[in-house]
């Protein structure tokens, strides 16, 4: 396992950019509540161990990371583990509902376009969709909230869903389902795009393999040729970009998370950062990483599913 | 005596690329008789591959093909994997990497004889017993890579023949094997159209293969039909200066394993 | 120059530059177009666009001229992406060679480095780097390249890999040119090309990354950018929205530029690839 080694690296190098800061935690804090007498900067200082050495506070940092305690924050006033965990599960519904939409209508809609090279829906998509490529996913985001929710009226503005409804079961489901349709499209899209063209591209290339060729020699439909031969082989490297653009993705939906004021773990970064808390935002970038980790970890296991000649190849060669 | 099983009546193939054309096959006049089986010899670029793909109408999109193939043995155009099977030189390519053997198998049965996945299924299996292939059954959840080059060509042998085709057309099948395994699989396939009677068209570049089973020989140079005959007459008598040079240079190379021996 | 007439005779590539001929030609021209500090109060707010010959796109809520910040951001945007984009390939570069030469240790060591920040969201990394330095033209874009220099590092080693092979090397090394020198005047110049390649995907990322974060409040506030103008025209997205679609659309079309730029500019070297 090399990804234990990137993560060390990763906790150490966030460690130490955000002791570049000038003044700490306590500072911020004290500056939030007017000021403190000198005694109480001190106690306060002691108590959170920011008055040792850099070197030391990484170490102590290190072991309780071990522990899986990521520490206190000073603003919230509560174990950073706690307000991740609590801000987590929001992302995560942005971001898998996101992914899966992008994912499965972008290799659909790129088996489309690429089943006929160069006819006219194949330009039409891949221009298109180089288009929607280019579009900024945040700006996107205040458009659908123009259009769909302040004009025509159609959908919320904000949040994860409706404060004090009272709704349970389905009805909050469906309610929270309203409140993730413009943010996961603004998400969404913008990836959709992407996958689009990879299939795209990727049928293209595959449709040039000599497999493609003995699937017409063998006088298969044109159905079975293009969704079973062609697509098949080409779906593979939409899995490996799937695992690339993970990092870019929970990237994203800081900024969507700011635009849909959705309390996710991008907003609690950006409070992070408004409010100094260092131990937070390194939290954050940690849990991130671990988290993009894990999605690498599974789209390799559903690449292994996909290709069979993962792992007995390497075996050969 | 039967209808020739296809008849080229100055078949041209031209591709075109980046604005110009440029030709692979040059009026060709040659047919097919059923039942036998033809050997296409030619040095590599003189339009071997091009004569198969046109038969088996699989040309690229930028060939520009002139002149007419006509199917009197068959009375209509064939269709691709049930009249014409094709067998192309390099099976780790032919084959899809990404799903089992028994499916690329079976798809052709399916296919032209109408039959479900699992009757398909047993087809193909049995299928593989024919050529040969051990634990048949396990083979058909497995996938090309695990697969030695050899066993790769019986299996895409197997798909091609799946559904029982009148032609057999091998675009040099045994060129990217070694000697030991190439002669067990040009056995096995003249055993295979010996028994159904399926015509073969076999193209090599290779005189000494061809001359071991073919009925005729048809050699092919920078795009033309040199000469065609009986392949012992043609051997022994050939019409044509370029064919005697191929003849000799076969020789030629041969000649120190003959002393040897 | 082939490839310049090919790039421009195909149709991406074409409208690849029409698109980012209006940027480029903002950039340039801002100051002469619009001498005033863009940030400053030039007349009534909130005034509609197309409604006062004056203030041909309107004015935002302090009653900026709109107009002038769209030519005043697009200058921003264009320094910001070109300049990070630069340093993240000149890192990018430097890191992929020297791994991709020193082999062993090094090129493990660095790699693992390579990872780590590609399992950072690189939004997220900026976010942090410009809180804990401040935001200033600078930072911001030391930010934006620490999220875009792994890609040409990868690729740089890569093709360092593959070159340090050919025959050139060996004869440099041969005739017993140092280590340092056979890196900048042999390898580098030959893995350039495909490295630059990638530069205007990168150019592009860049650009929008400046405008997440400029959208965010962490862009220097003594610049006009077209995210801080998006980010300004949300307080009034319900009475104004087009304060906040203006820049949006100077942003897709840059982007879109870029792109389609890319997409020509990669068309025309394929085909000369296949030519030579
Ligand atoms: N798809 C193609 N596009 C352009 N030229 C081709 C194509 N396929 C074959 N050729 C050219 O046509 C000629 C005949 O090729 P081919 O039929 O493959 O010969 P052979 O099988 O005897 O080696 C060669 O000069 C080859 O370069
Ligand atoms: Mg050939």
């Amino acid at each position: 396992m090399s990804s234990i080694p990137v993560l060390l690296i990763v906790i150490v190098g966030t460690f130490f950019l955000l002791e570049l800061a000038p003044g700490d935690a306590v500072d911020a804090y004290l500056v939030t509540i007017g000021g403190g007498d000198p005694a109480l900067v001190q106690a306060l200082r002691e108590s959170y161990g920011l008055d040792q050495s850099a070197l030391v506070r990484l170490w102590v940092y290190l072991t309780s990371l071990a522990h899986l305690d990521l520490g206190w924050s000073v603003q919230f006033g509560r174990p950073i583990r706690d307000l991740i965990l609590e801000r987590l599960p929001n992302t995560m519904w942005l971001m898998g509902a996101a992914l899966a939409l992008s994912f499965t209508l972008g290799s659909l809609l790129g088996i489309i376009a690429g089943a006929r090279p160069g006819s006219v829906f194949d330009r039409f998509f891949s221009i298109g969709s180089l288009a929607l490529y280019a579009v900024p996913s945040f700006w996107l985001g205040l458009v659908l909230i123009i259009i769909f929710a302040v004009q025509l009226r159609w959908l919320p503005t904000s949040g994860i869903e409706t404060i004090a409804s009272g709704k349970t079961g389905l009805a909050r489901a469906i309610d929270i389902t309203r409140h993730l349709v413009l943010p996961v499209s603004a998400l969404g899209l913008i990836y959709l795009a992407l996958f689009l063209r990879m299939m795209r591209a990727g049928m293209a290339e595959t449709w040039r393999q000599d497999f493609v060729l003995a699937a017409r020699a063998k006088g298969l439909a044109r159905r079975r040729i293009v969704l079973r031969h062609v697509a098949r082989n080409a779906l593979l490297p939409l899995v490996t970009m799937l695992g690339l653009q993970a990092a870019a993705m929970l990237g994203g939906s800081v900024v969507i998370e700011s635009v849909f004021a959705i309390p996710g773990f991008g907003r609690l970064a950006q409070e992070a950062v408004a409010g100094r808390d260092a131990p937070l935002l390194i939290g954050i970038i940690i849990v991130s990483a671990v988290l993009v980790l894990i999605i690498n970890l599974l789209v390799d296991i559903a690449y292994a599913l996909l290709d069979p000649r993962v792992g007995a190849s390497e075996g050969r060669a | 005596m039967s209808l020739p099983i296809a008849i080229l009546h100055g078949l041209s193939v031209r591709y075109r690329a980046g604005g110009v054309a440029h030709a692979a096959l040059s009026s060709v006049n040659l047919e097919i008789l059923e039942g036998e089986r033809l050997a296409i010899i030619g040095e590599s670029g003189s339009g071997k591959s091009t004569l198969a793909l046109a038969l088996a109408s699989l040309l690229p999109e930028n060939a520009v093909q002139g002149g007419v193939i006509s199917w009197p043995g068959l009375g209509r155009e064939p269709v691709a994997g049930r009249d014409i099977g094709f067998i192309f030189q390099d099976a780790s390519a032919s084959l899809n990497p990404v799903l089992t053997i028994g499916e690329q198998i079976a798809e052709v049965v399916r296919r032209h004889k109408g039959l479900g996945w699992r009757a398909a299924l047993a087809e193909a299996q049995e299928l593989l017993a024919k050529l040969r292939i051990p634990r048949s059954e396990q083979v058909l959840r497995s996938f090309p890579h695990q697969f030695s080059g050899g066993q790769r060509q019986r299996i895409a042998i197997a798909a091609a023949i799946a559904a029982g085709p009148k032609l057999l057309i091998a675009d040099e099948p045994t060129s990217a094997l070694d000697t030991i395994v190439q002669a067990e699989i040009i056995r096995l396939l003249n055993q295979l159209v010996r028994e159904a009677g399926t015509t073969l068209v076999f193209i090599t570049h290779d005189i000494a293969l061809a001359s071991g089973f073919a009925d005729r020989i048809a050699v092919f140079h920078q795009s033309r039909l040199v000469e065609t005959g009986e392949a012992r007459r043609l051997l022994t008598d050939p019409k044509e200066n370029y064919t005697r040079r191929l003849i000799e240079s076969s020789i030629d190379l041969t000649t120190p394993s003959m002393v040897a021996s | 120059m082939k490839t310049v007439s090919r790039l421009i005779r195909s149709p991406e590539g074409l409208a690849g530059l029409i698109l980012l001929a209006l940027p480029i030609a903002a950039a340039i021209f801002a100051n002469v177009l619009f001498p005033a500090d863009p940030l400053s109060i030039a007349g009534p707010a909130l005034v509609p666009p197309f409604s006062d010959p004056a203030f041909p796109l309107g004015t935002d809520r302090l009653g900026r001229d709109v107009l002038a910040g769209l030519v005043h951001g697009a200058r921003a945007s264009l320094a910001v992406g070109l300049a990070a984009a630069l340093v993240a390939l000149a890192i990018g570069s430097l890191v992929g060679t020297v791994a991709g030469l020193a082999g062993g240790l090094a090129d493990e060591v660095l790699m693992r480095v390579v990872e780590a920040f590609q399992i950072v969201p690189g939004l997220l990394l900026a976010l942090a780097f410009v809180s804990v330095l401040g935001a200033s033209l600078p930072v911001v874009v030391l930010a934006i390249a620490l999220g875009a220099w792994t890609g040409p590092a990868r690729l740089a080693r890569a093709e360092v890999l593959s070159i340090r092979e050919r025959d050139y090397v060996a004869s440099a090394r041969v005739i017993g040119m140092h280590p340092a020198e056979i890196a900048f005047r042999e390898v580098l110049p030959n893995a350039l090309p495909p490295v630059l390649a990638l530069s205007s995907v990168i150019v592009a990322g860049a650009v929008l990354i400046e405008a997440a974060l400029s959208f965010l409040g962490l862009g220097d506030p003594n610049t006009v950018t077209w995210g801080a103008m998006i980010a300004e025209g949300r307080n009034v997205l319900r009475s104004a929205p087009y304060l906040s679609i203006i820049p949006g659309i100077g942003l897709v079309i840059t982007v879109l530029g870029v792109y389609f730029f890319a997409e020509g500019l990669n068309n025309a070297l394929a085909v000369r690839g296949i030519r030579s």
